[in-house]
């Protein structure tokens, strides 16, 4: 028991009893991802108006890399009145300039910021790694690529939105307010900026509080491309700057991904108003493993479910269903597959699992593993090293649970995945389904028919078939229930931004 | 030990296996790591030469090279094998006397096995008693696609049989088998029926070895250590060229079975030009410099 923090916590953190060797005879060397190409500024303003702008009160707060619980950076605090100038710029840009350009004009403008990414995708990846602690694999690979997927994908529609919406004129909403959270940075701002900006919006957005370092950078690039002041505004701060936009009285529509708790608050302030919303929240998704599933490919799939980007993820697999017959097989090789997992420094490019984005998500998640411990549930880790400094949590199998334990019904949103049996498929499905949440589920089986029966009537906004975690912008995506209202991606989050 | 129905299919998502490779591909092996790992590629090499025109003098070249792959660069291993046709197994093994170089012999009417059994049996029994230390045998593709077997079964025990103490590599041609299901089904039925490796071609067929095929029998070899406790060993043979290659299929080999495979008593390359790529890579990792080909021996 060398672990460091045994004594913090009353679990054992590691009960190793896979069957396979992976630690002796060759170890990967550190293979670093260079940084030095990258600037960071000791502080970062206010983007409003195209100008960066100091925060009126003078308030700045700290950013931490999460990896080391070193400051990168400080951002300024945006109070109200910083709220209504970026309002006031985002309006003044939509009643002006903005929608005088042509539709197709704007479109070009939404490639030039596709293709200005695609040329800077590496210093986005490394910014996105350094500020957030995911590995560098996947902001390089995954986030920032998809990034550059959606701008181009939205800059297409911005001159066809009639061809959208067949016999329809489309309008643009107006001023969109628009928060998103720390899972996936730019990939959200995407998410929220791309489809707006098509049907002629202007925005103001909120990064959030721990990651607002790539937003930031976006708002230099907006400034390069040329883009007329004030369509994009990016404001930063916390729950309080957050809720200035929310209430806004000159806002048209409100998009807001984070989590259920907040976002129930949101619906409540917006209630009675004219206001529109889209709100993409928590999840607790179930993994339906059946019997007849190619079971290696399925193992591959569960990883990438849960212990992608820490866990943090809205739509993760938590929640792992698999058929009797196979459970035992099934949970070996996912307690093997745990050990080759590479945890640590996210700028490593051999890192699968990076570090915990904050010392306040590292502590919530700490919190789920001895409430799992305490409802009686078997806890297994992998036995890697983790670093020192930094937030960092192995990748857990929870067994021995039931539907009725807290880690099985809450959405713990960490590298943490809860193992279940079932033994026929309509107890399966009951057990995906019995949850407030309805985001993202999958089923694996090595029959389309079993997957179709699954398809309709597994209650979530989407269920991946034998894979997980893929994401494409011409899919909506979205949940039931719980998780949220409207959806983002494809037509469905074009009409999201239009009147029609 | 009981078999399994070898009627029943394994299920096996290609898009999946292909997945989970492209992802192994991006292990990024640097510095002390990568030196480990170009000289450990080294020993696990089979070098081979399988040709019409095979004579004593071209053999012997081999086994030269195969004792010392490059003088100027010390504390080289050595290959772990030969792999030559039954006729020159002698050659072989006279040339590589003191060494724990093997010698292995292809045979079973290698590279189609269209042969009856009695002469199979007869080509591996020759082999032997020239001296081979292992043999590489293939499977009767024909009958597996015809779906039989317990005939596919039946023969390869009897080829285990005939070896005696010497190993048994079974090739199952997987160029000419098309689908991952019966790449995984010939494994199973291999190492049920008494294979100390599996091996993916004979170097004849196009494709010969490709990543996913070495993942599906490395997960098929992970599968029956499950269940039986039985380390079989993994060749893959035919098209690995490079360094770079070499290295992707080890990581793939680490990630999936682990340290007790990373040797040469479970792992081998049947290759014949990847040796000198190492070799060129050992000398750049060691100077900084590439060398010129005509510093390295063609054998």
């Amino acid at each position: 028991m060398s672990d460091t923090e045994t004594k913090e916590v009353p679990y054992k953190p590691t009960s190793p009893n896979s069957k396979l060797d992976f630690e002796s005879v060759w170890e990967y060397a550190p293979a670093p991802q260079t940084s030095d190409f990258v600037e960071v500024k000791d502080r970062y303003d206010l983007f409003i108006g195209g100008k960066f702008v100091k925060p009126s009160k003078g308030r700045y707060f700290k950013s931490t890399n999460p990896a080391t619980a070193e400051e990168v950076t400080e951002f300024a605090e945006a109070t109200q009145k910083d709220v209504d100038k970026a309002v006031k710029a985002a309006r003044k840009a939509f009643e002006g300039e903005w929608s005088k350009i042509s539709a197709k004009e704007r479109g070009k403008y939404i490639y030039r910021i596709a293709r200005m990414l695609q040329e800077r995708a590496r210093e986005f990846a490394v910014l996105e790694s350094m500020d957030g602690g995911k590995p560098i694999r996947e902001s390089r690979d995954v986030d920032i690529p998809l990034v550059a997927a959606y701008f181009f994908y939205y800059a297409g529609w911005a001159d066809k939105l009639e061809y959208a919406f067949p016999g329809k004129k489309p309008k643009p909403l107006g001023v969109c307010g628009q928060i998103i959270p720390w899972n996936f940075p730019l990939l959200m701002l995407a998410w929220k900026i791309a489809p707006a900006l098509a049907c002629g919006n202007t925005v103001v957005l909120k990064p959030a509080e721990t990651t607002s370092l790539t937003a930031l950078k976006f708002a230099e690039l907006v400034q390069d491309c040329g883009l007329p002041e004030g369509v994009v505004n990016i404001v930063t701060g916390a729950g309080q700057t957050g809720a200035e936009i929310v209430n806004h009285k000159d806002i048209d529509k409100i998009a807001f991904t984070g989590s259920t708790q907040v976002g129930k608050i949101i619906q409540k302030s917006l209630a009675g108003t004219d206001k529109k919303y889209t709100l993409e929240l928590g999840g607790k998704g179930a993994l339906v493993i059946f019997e007849d599933a190619p079971i290696d490919q399925a193992v591959e799939g569960i990883i990438n479910a849960i212990y992608f980007n820490q866990g943090h993820v809205c739509c993760a697999g938590s929640r792992l269903l698999v058929q009797e017959g196979v459970a035992d097989k099934v949970i070996q090789k996912l307690k093997d597959r745990l050990e080759t997992l590479v945890v640590g420094d996210p700028l490593d490019k051999n890192t699968d699992i990076g570090a915990i984005n904050s010392k306040e998500q590292f502590e919530t998640i700490n919190k789920y593993l001895e409430l799992g411990v305490e409802e009686g549930a078997d806890i297994y880790q992998s036995k890697c090293d983790i670093p020192e400094n930094g937030y960092f949590i192995r990748p857990t199998l929870f067994t021995n649970v039931s539907q009725s334990n807290r880690v099985v019904q809450e959405e713990i949103f960490g590298p943490v995945l809860t193992v279940q049996t079932f033994r026929t498929a309509d107890e399966g499905i009951e057990k995906a389904n019995n949850t407030p949440y309805g985001l993202a589920s999958g089923v694996w089986t090595d029959k389309g028919s079993k997957i179709f029966q699954m398809g309709s009537k597994m209650r979530s906004g989407v269920i991946w078939a034998n894979t997980y975690n893929k994401f494409d912008p011409t899919s909506p995506f979205g949940g039931y229930k719980e998780s949220g209202v409207g959806r983002e991606g494809g037509l469905h989050g074009l009409a999201a931004y239009t009147k029609i | 030990m009981k078999y399994p129905d070898f009627n029943q299919t394994v299920p096996i998502d290609h898009v999946g296996v292909e997945e989970r490779v492209s992802r192994l591909n991006k292990r990024s092996i640097k510095k002390d790591s990568k030196i480990q790992a170009l000289k450990m590629a080294l020993s696990m090499i089979d070098l081979t030469t399988l040709e019409g025109k095979d004579s004593p003098g071209k053999v012997i070249q081999l086994c030269q090279k195969a004792k010392q792959p490059h003088p100027a660069v010390p504390d080289l291993p050595t290959v772990a094998a030969i792999c030559v046709y039954p006729n020159m197994v002698s050659v072989a093994k006279n040339a590589l006397k003191g060494t724990d170089i093997n010698v292995a012999s292809v045979a079973t009417a290698f590279p189609s096995g269209q042969s009856p059994l009695s002469m199979r049996l007869e080509d591996t029994k020759f082999a032997v008693a020239e001296g081979a230390d292992e043999i590489d045998m293939v499977i009767s593709r024909g009958a597996f696609l015809n779906g039989e077997y317990q005939l596919v079964f039946d023969e390869i025990a009897a080829v285990k049989e005939a070896c005696g103490d010497a190993h048994l590599k079974v090739i199952l041609e997987t160029g000419e088998l098309h689908t991952y299901e019966n790449v995984r089904k010939a494994s199973d039925i291999a190492m049920h029926a008494g294979a100390d490796f599996i091996k993916t071609s004979t170097g004849k067929i196009s494709p010969a070895a490709t990543q996913p095929v070495t993942l599906v029998m490395l997960e098929a070899i992970r599968d029956f250590y499950y269940d039986t406790g039985k380390m079989i060993g993994m060749k893959p043979a035919g098209g690995i060229r490079t360094a770079k290659q070499a290295i992707q299929y080890l990581v793939i080999v680490k990630e999936t079975l682990g340290a007790g495979w990373l040797n040469k008593d479970y792992f081998r390359f049947g290759a014949s030009s990847l040796t000198n790529d190492l070799l060129m890579q050992i000398v750049k990792q060691q100077t900084g410099h590439y060398q010129s080909l005509d510093y390295f021996s063609n054998d």
